[in-house]
């Protein structure tokens, strides 16, 4: 009972700090309005086989004599070559991006997050070793990296993921590293090492939950740029293949046939342009009213 | 600072070693058969054999890393697997037209992306603001491919005003004589006083410059803003100001000038994103640089060539961050 006020009272400055980060974030008009297309395409991702209009159209059937049709009341942003529904097919590649983005994200993370801990509290040879590591992996840019290892590994989209999140993880490692050096100093973390705590359950029980926060939310600010790697990705071949209603895929078929029918590259490229912008509106706004020193009351 | 800059390259060499290690790693983690693929898909079993001899690859590992290192330091990049011709020799043919995209757009990324930034930071929440910043978020946003695309049907297709792709029209290749010297079409034709390979190059540089340079742009614009927002809150701002300073003078020659160490480091930085970006727009606009060498290298993993690229490019951004490190140590702030 007692250790539940405890926890009560210590947990209340942080409620009343995320209600004041949720008010700030709320009262940016351009914020509230990427949380909102981020919230919406959530949705969308969830219920994509629901809602569209030719549910088979997604990755069975074809539609030949409907071929390259423009946008009509029946099909709303046209057919492609195989006379398949590109709304149905945008709509249905939300889900795609956005679970294949997350996916590579959190992979990223679990890499990145125990490597960087152990860097920055081990410190010494351990932190000098992991981050020549990542000091590697710094020095390839991260779309390059990600099309060498995803050409190596064999096109599919389940590489491109394994691909992106083999060249993100150096980031999070460097962030949370940073964090964890400041935490080694601090008063509870001295008195968890005074009462024997092995170092492992030091770094997960009591650093990794205290420095977490600012690597979420860089991760979400990440997820935009990891939705236009997966799209150049697959745009050149190495990503998702075909049937699978990937925005980058598709833009890359339309090429062929883009200068006659434009709806055919136009839409899935808005759909990424929409869902890039939203995430990086959000993550503009998450780092102006969490960082104090350009957050303004 | 010597001993800054001699530290900083000592790691540089150390990463280099480390990024030659990963893609040796990769090559030999691929599930494929490089030796099927140099002798051709009619090869017999025998004749697959002896090319894992030629090309050494019935030696143990470490051996074959060495020999690969020993080669790099050459400047040998081995050769291509399809068209069995040296790869450092076909990437050097392929780099001008690329270097051609990246200066472009990193002209483009200093003269239009720091003016940018600097209207948007002295007009804070003003509109003028609130346009650049949409306009610099967006440039970052757009997937560059599709850019090109839209480009192509807009000017092309639709205008009729520009051309497709690659960096000459057929006829202009076959009717004139190329010149040769740098290897960068626009100054040779411009030094040779070749005025109409020099007027068609030109015109075929204009989209994909368009392309590439967006990125950049909005990318240094947001840099810069925050930049300088930063020290236009700062004192001696403030007691510039009070001295009655004129706003343009502020913010030109004090705030912009201090400013420049990331903004610097954002534009060397950029130019290493736009040199990966060039891989896309290359593929769109049938560019014969190294986007292209690589795009077609990935289609039937030619994993030399592939190697041949990724190992530049990462030398290229090593440097490229080894200059941007030296750039900030300049600032008599930070040199400790």
């Amino acid at each position: 009972m007692k250790t539940n006020i405890l926890s009560a009272k210590a947990i209340t400055p942080r409620i009343r700090e995320f209600k004041l980060s949720l008010f700030l974030l709320n009262r940016n008009k351009l914020t509230r309005l990427a949380l909102i297309i981020v919230l919406l395409l959530v949705v969308i991702a969830v219920v994509a086989p629901l809602v569209v209009p030719y549910p088979t159209h997604i990755d069975r059937d074809n539609n030949p004599q409907a071929k390259l049709l423009p946008p009509s009341s029946h099909y709303f942003f046209g057919t492609d070559e195989l006379g398949r529904d590109i709304f149905s097919r945008v709509v249905f590649g939300t889900r795609i991006s956005l679970e294949t983005a997350v996916l590579a994200i959190a992979l990223s993370l679990l890499i990145g997050i125990p490597l960087g801990a152990i860097a920055g509290f081990m410190g010494g040879f351990v932190d000098d070793f992991i981050m020549r590591i990542t000091d590697i992996f710094l020095s390839f840019p991260s779309l390059l990296l990600a099309i060498a290892i995803s050409a190596f590994m064999g096109p599919s989209l389940k590489n491109a993921m394994l691909a992106i999140a083999i060249s993100w993880w150096p980031w999070y490692a460097r962030l949370i590293r940073g964090q964890a050096i400041s935490m080694r100093e601090r008063q509870f973390v001295k008195a968890a090492r005074a009462i024997g705590t092995p170092p492992l359950k030091i770094i997960f029980g009591h650093i990794v939950p205290n420095c977490i926060a600012p690597v979420i939310v860089q991760a979400s600010m990440d997820l935009g740029g990891v939705i236009l790697t997966l799209a150049s990705l697959s745009f050149l071949g190495l990503g998702a293949q075909s049937p699978t209603p990937e925005w980058g895929l598709m833009i890359s078929t339309s090429r062929n046939y883009f200068l006659d029918a434009w709806w055919y590259s136009f839409f899935p490229g808005v759909a990424i342009f929409i869902t890039v912008l939203a995430f990086n509106l959000l993550g503009d706004g998450l780092r102006e009213t969490l960082d104090p020193k350009t957050r303004k009351l | 600072m010597r001993s800054f800059i001699i530290r900083r390259l000592l790691l540089g060499v150390l990463v280099l070693f480390g990024a030659v290690l990963l893609t040796f790693v990769l090559t030999r983690a691929i599930p494929s058969n490089p030796a099927a693929m140099w002798v051709g898909p009619r090869a017999t079993i025998q004749q697959i054999k002896a090319a894992r001899v030629e090309l050494g690859l019935d030696k143990p590992l470490y051996v074959q890393f060495v020999k690969y290192v020993g080669n790099l330091l050459k400047g040998n990049l081995g050769n291509s697997l399809r068209s069995h011709q040296p790869v450092a020799k076909e990437l050097k043919s392929a780099l001008p037209a690329t270097m051609e995209l990246v200066f472009l757009s990193t002209i483009f990324a200093v003269f239009i992306g720091i003016p940018l930034g600097l209207i948007s930071a002295t007009r804070k929440d003003q509109w003028v603001d609130h346009l650049s910043r949409i306009f610099s978020v967006g440039a970052v946003s757009f997937p560059t491919f599709w850019v090109g695309l839209f480009l192509q049907l807009i000017f092309y297709r639709m205008l009729g005003v520009l051309p497709l792709g690659d960096q000459l029209s057929t006829n202009v290749k076959l009717l004139y004589t190329i010149p040769h010297i740098t290897g960068f079409l626009t100054i040779d034709s411009l030094i040779t006083g070749n005025w109409v390979v020099f007027k068609d190059a030109v015109t075929h540089l204009i989209l994909p410059g368009i392309t590439i340079g967006l990125y950049p742009i909005g990318l240094v614009a947001r840099m810069t803003r925050s930049a300088l927002l930063e020290i236009l809150g700062e004192d001696y701002i403030t007691a510039a100001r009070s001295y009655g300073l004129p706003e343009r003078m502020i913010s030109w020659s004090y705030a912009l000038k201090n400013s420049l160490g990331p903004t610097a480091t954002v534009v060397t930085l950029s130019i290493g994103y736009t040199l990966v970006n060039s891989f896309l727009v290359e593929a769109i606009f049938s560019w014969p640089g190294i986007g292209s060498y690589i795009a077609s290298a990935v289609v039937c993993l030619d994993y030399p060539a592939i190697i041949g690229v990724t190992i530049f490019s990462a030398c290229a951004y090593i440097f490229l961050n080894l200059v941007a490190d030296i750039i900030i140590a300049l600032d008599p702030r930070v040199r400790v």
